[in-house]
């Protein structure tokens, strides 16, 4: 289908963007790389009358590196995550986000603002503790990613608020382990194991509105238990629903296994540590 | 609004609505029904296309955001004289292709691939192929001929032997 008309603004800056924001009423909507609005307005399951592309405002992409942590620039594209080196755990999964031709125009911000419960870089921002960017007509203000996500494709950005950019500590131990039914689709389950100052954090994604610490997997593992122990924890603590891709049960069974294949690539809970 | 695009080196400005995707502009608006609409939404590849040489999908950018950028379809990969690429000859070679209303995309994602990655492994070439699903082949004929495209790009690039 093609979308419904619309009137279309290039943003030059952020300001722009978020006035024009703020001078629709809700009306605007922000379009980054595409790759999940255009489909979205295409099926018509939504109709704003103006659309904000942002993709031409300098300097809001790359990746670069700030002490314990790097700083990713909202327009980064997903394929340009895979290519840095600075946070192996950032490239590993975004690796797994669909397509070459996806990867090339979504952007990181465009992820986070979307928060498909089964996306990746939401798993990995909540995985790491993210603190996200975000501008609006009144200032600048930061939110903690942990904050930020309230349901599924839900967010706490106001209407007229455009994210910048995050900052997303490294871990000193990573681990990353994804379900999919074929290469490139959504994952069904997402698991994220990131060890950020001393504590190792357990983090699982697609079972549930928003990506969750699996917090009994990480006091298993706190208490020096293994890793398939944790991975048992882990899903324990999950109450994922059904659905056409996958009954809960079958879900919870997949957390369990992802929880503990990214445990022992990140080498805890493997009785060496 | 003012539009002007590069395809396939040839520059052309367009007065178009917004809302027209780049797939829809090429085909309506330029004539270039190369690139093939499956499913409108993101999820097929078929009208995969080069956007300054990156891999995008054609009903996932509206025309007004690639003002500026230059286009690569199915129409520019073969020669003036009609020889075709490498790829295309693969293809045809292999079976790569029955229908063809995936082979558009196919073959733009099959360059993309072997520019990046001169010489995949089979396994390489299956999962960045499946971004494009094909309703007819069953994927063999076109792993196949992405394999042996990749062999002839190499054996094209290698300098001659000197005697
Ligand atoms: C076939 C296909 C497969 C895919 N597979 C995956 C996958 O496996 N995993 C995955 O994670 N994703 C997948 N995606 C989605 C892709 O990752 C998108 O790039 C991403 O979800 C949205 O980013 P975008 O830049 O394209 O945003 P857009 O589509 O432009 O925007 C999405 C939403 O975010 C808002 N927005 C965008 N940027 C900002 C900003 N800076 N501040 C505030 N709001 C903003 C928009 O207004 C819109 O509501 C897939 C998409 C397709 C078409
Ligand atoms: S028509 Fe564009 S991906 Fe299907
Ligand atoms: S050849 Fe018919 S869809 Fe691929």
């Amino acid at each position: 289908m093609k979308c419904a008309p619309f009137e279309y603004v290039r943003a030059g800056s952020v300001a722009e963007a978020v006035t024009v924001l703020r001078d629709t009423d809700g009306e605007g909507k922000i379009l980054a790389g595409g790759q999940s609005l255009v489909p979205i307005l295409a099926l018509r399951m939504a109709r704003p009358a103006v659309l904000v592309d942002v993709n031409r405002i300098p300097d809001l992409d790359g990746v670069a590196r700030n002490d314990g942590s790097v700083r990713i620039g909202a327009l980064t594209r997903h394929s340009a995550l895979v290519a840095q080196t600075e946070h192996p755990l950032l490239a590993e999964a975004a690796r797994w986000i669909g397509h070459a031709a996806i990867r090339t125009r979504g952007t990181a911000g465009g992820s986070i603002a979307h928060a498909d419960p089964a996306a990746e870089l939401p798993a990995v921002a909540v995985g790491c503790g993210a603190t996200v960017h975000v501008a609006g007509p009144a200032g600048e203000r930061s939110v903690p990613a942990t904050e930020l996500f309230v349901g599924a494709l839900m967010t706490g950005l106001g209407e007229d608020e455009m994210i910048t950019g995050l900052d997303l500590p490294v871990p000193a131990r990573w681990g990353f382990a994804e379900f999919a039914r074929r290469h490139g689709d959504f994952a069904l389950v997402t698991a994220v194991v990131a060890e950020i100052e001393g504590e190792i954090r357990v983090t699982v994604g697609g079972a549930a509105p928003v990506p969750v610490r699996a917090s009994r997997a990480e006091a298993v593992l706190a208490a020096g238990g293994p890793a398939a122990e944790a991975g048992r924890a882990a899903a324990e603590d999950l109450r994922p629903t059904g659905d056409l891709h996958g009954s809960a049960d079958y879900r919870r069974a997949i957390a369990g296994e992802m929880v503990r294949r990214a445990l022992a690539q990140a080498g805890v809970g493997t009785g060496a540590n | 609004m003012d539009v002007t695009v590069s395809v396939n080196g040839e520059q052309h400005r367009l007065d178009i609505e917004p809302r027209r995707t780049l797939a829809d502009a090429l085909r309506e608006d330029l004539g270039l029904t190369g690139t093939h609409l499956g499913c409108e939404h993101g999820v097929c590849g078929a009208c995969t296309v080069l956007v300054d040489g990156e891999p995008a999908r054609a009903c996932l950018m509206f025309a007004v955001q690639a003002d500026g950028c230059s286009v690569t379809t199915v129409e520019g990969l073969a020669g003036d004289d009609g020889t075709l690429h490498p790829v295309q000859e693969a293809f045809v070679a292999h079976h790569g292709l029955q229908c063809g209303f995936c082979t558009p995309g196919m073959l733009i994602s099959a360059l993309h691939l072997l520019e990046t990655d001169p010489d995949p492994s089979r396994e390489t070439i299956r999962a960045e192929m499946s971004g494009n699903i094909c309703r007819c082949t069953g994927y063999t004929g076109i792993v196949d001929a992405v394999e042996a495209a990749s062999s002839t790009m190499r054996d094209a690039s290698r300098p001659p032997d000197r005697p």
